[in-house]
């Protein structure tokens, strides 16, 4: 060790040393505003695409006993538009499209038929709050064998009645806790909680529990995500 | 490890004087790589937690305190968690790549705390806030110091976990329930985060107050006129 240079010298390989630091700087891209918005939403994608890995299809969401309910009147309300986009309950209907053998409309009679579940889980909130509730209904993928549909289909999406839209892979959709939930605290839903219909899914984040839900339709092909999925929020955003 | 050595003459004057080579260049790139993502993480952080500033129920809602948005990153949530969800693995990466390389390399033993250093941490305490007298240096970083880095790295890797216990709580549902559940993963997290960043105020302090000499060995490696000797 030791060995002996000029000053001079000594600066060029400070220099040059500072000069591999210039990766550094790619960093500076993200501040580019006509690059920012890509950059930000590979970087979501590949978060997305990570969360799938994580994704287990068989591993449950953890449950609750009935003690740790949050009660239903501190079950908060979360709209995007209105609390309540008035469908007409007597007449409602599921109409059911795209990859299936059997499309057409649904009645809640029908889809109370099947087997019904109920369970105590986590709700999840993108903006950080959570509460644990108490939901019934059935099984999207019992409620999928019923209509038929082909297992090879890769979407799951939905409509409803406030014209907000969701969408599910297929994994999500056929998880066990699943559901197509009619029931919130052994209660039919009322309607600032999406009558008649809405998903509950434990393992997603609350923006995928699509209320008043007016359609399905299974696919290969996704035209377009979710309300806020096509406004930059994740499309795979499982718990 | 070697560390190397030279002897510096200036060839006008004939004056001589010594640097010492610090930091290797993974070890740099880390430093700086990591600086930007701590940034990022903590300004869109505090934008998503502008979203539920609190950490109790959310009826009734009670705000723990209103994060000014000129101070945070992302513009709102959604662009927030845009902004988060990609320099988190960045910031892994990063995180990975330097425990790896310090553990490979061996370089881990200039920095990590450890028993024998905890006698010599109350002096330079002494010596930084009670006006006590300086103990001599002996090597790149005194017991202080090792022990405020060493502790951020374990931040660090603290603030990731807490992360995944949050974003994932039922996948990783273990992770939640090792750090008491999902609200105090939450809570935890965002402690974390405000550990970090007074450790980097500190940091930042320290530099102002210790000169050129430490910031530029940071970015070169090299550190002129060290107050240690190396045999």
């Amino acid at each position: 060790m030791g060995s002996r240079t000029d000053s001079r010298r000594f600066k060029s390989i400070g220099r040059r040393e500072l000069l591999k630091l210039t990766p550094v700087v790619a960093l500076g891209t993200f501040a580019i505003p006509k690059l920012q918005a890509p950059l930000l939403k590979a970087g979501l994608s590949f978060s997305d695409w990570v969360s799938t890995k994580f994704f287990r299809s068989g591993h449950l969401a953890p449950t609750f006993a009935n003690s740790e309910v949050t009660p239903f009147s501190r079950f908060p309300i979360n709209d995007y538009d209105v609390d309540d986009p008035e469908v007409d309950l007597e007449r409602w209907t599921l109409t059911v499209s795209g990859a299936v053998r059997k499309p057409g409309d649904y009645t809640l009679a029908q889809i109370q038929a099947l087997p019904k579940i109920t369970q105590n889980t986590r709700h999840v909130c993108v903006e950080g709050w959570d509460v644990i509730g108490r939901f019934g209904g059935a099984r999207l993928a019992d409620f999928l064998q019923t209509i038929g549909a082909d297992p090879a289909a890769r979407f799951v999406s939905f409509e409803c009645a406030d014209h907000y839209y969701e969408s599910l892979d297929r994994a999500t959709a056929v998880h066990p806790q699943t559901l197509l939930c009619y029931e919130m605290y052994d209660q039919p839903l009322t309607r600032e909680h999406g009558a008649p219909l809405r998903l509950q899914i434990p393992t997603q984040i609350g923006y995928k529990q699509a209320k008043y839900l007016t359609h399905l339709k299974v696919s290969h092909v996704l035209d377009k995500l979710g309300y806020w999925e096509d406004q930059g929020y994740s499309w795979f955003y499982d718990l | 490890m070697a560390t190397r050595v030279i002897a510096i003459q200036d060839p006008k004057t004939g004056e001589g004087t010594e640097a010492v080579y610090e930091h290797p260049f993974v070890v740099r790139l880390c430093h700086w790589v990591n600086t930007a993502s701590l940034f990022v993480l903590a300004g869109s952080g505090l934008q998503i937690f502008r979203a539920f500033p609190s950490f109790g129920a959310k009826i009734p809602q009670k705000d723990l305190l209103h994060w000014p948005k000129a101070l945070a990153l992302g513009g709102w949530l959604g662009g927030a968690l845009q902004w988060h969800l990609t320099f988190i693995w960045i910031y892994l990466a990063t995180g990975l790549f330097y425990i790896g390389y310090q553990v490979f390399s061996g370089n881990f033993k200039q920095v990590l705390f450890v028993g024998r250093d905890i006698p010599a941490v109350w002096p330079m305490v002494r010596h930084y806030f009670f006006f006590g007298p300086k103990p001599a240096a002996r090597e790149a970083y005194n017991a202080l110091q090792k022990c405020v880095y060493t502790s951020a790295v374990a931040l660090g890797v603290l603030s990731v976990l807490t992360g995944f216990a949050v974003w994932k709580p039922v996948q990783f549902s273990w992770l939640a329930w090792l750090m008491g559940g999902f609200h105090w993963a939450r809570l935890w997290h965002f402690l974390i985060m405000w550990a970090l960043l007074g450790f980097v105020f500190g940091h930042l302090v320290m530099v102002l107050l210790h000169g050129w000499n430490n910031f530029v060995s940071m970015l070169t490696g090299w550190k002129k006129d060290p107050e240690y000797r190396l045999d």
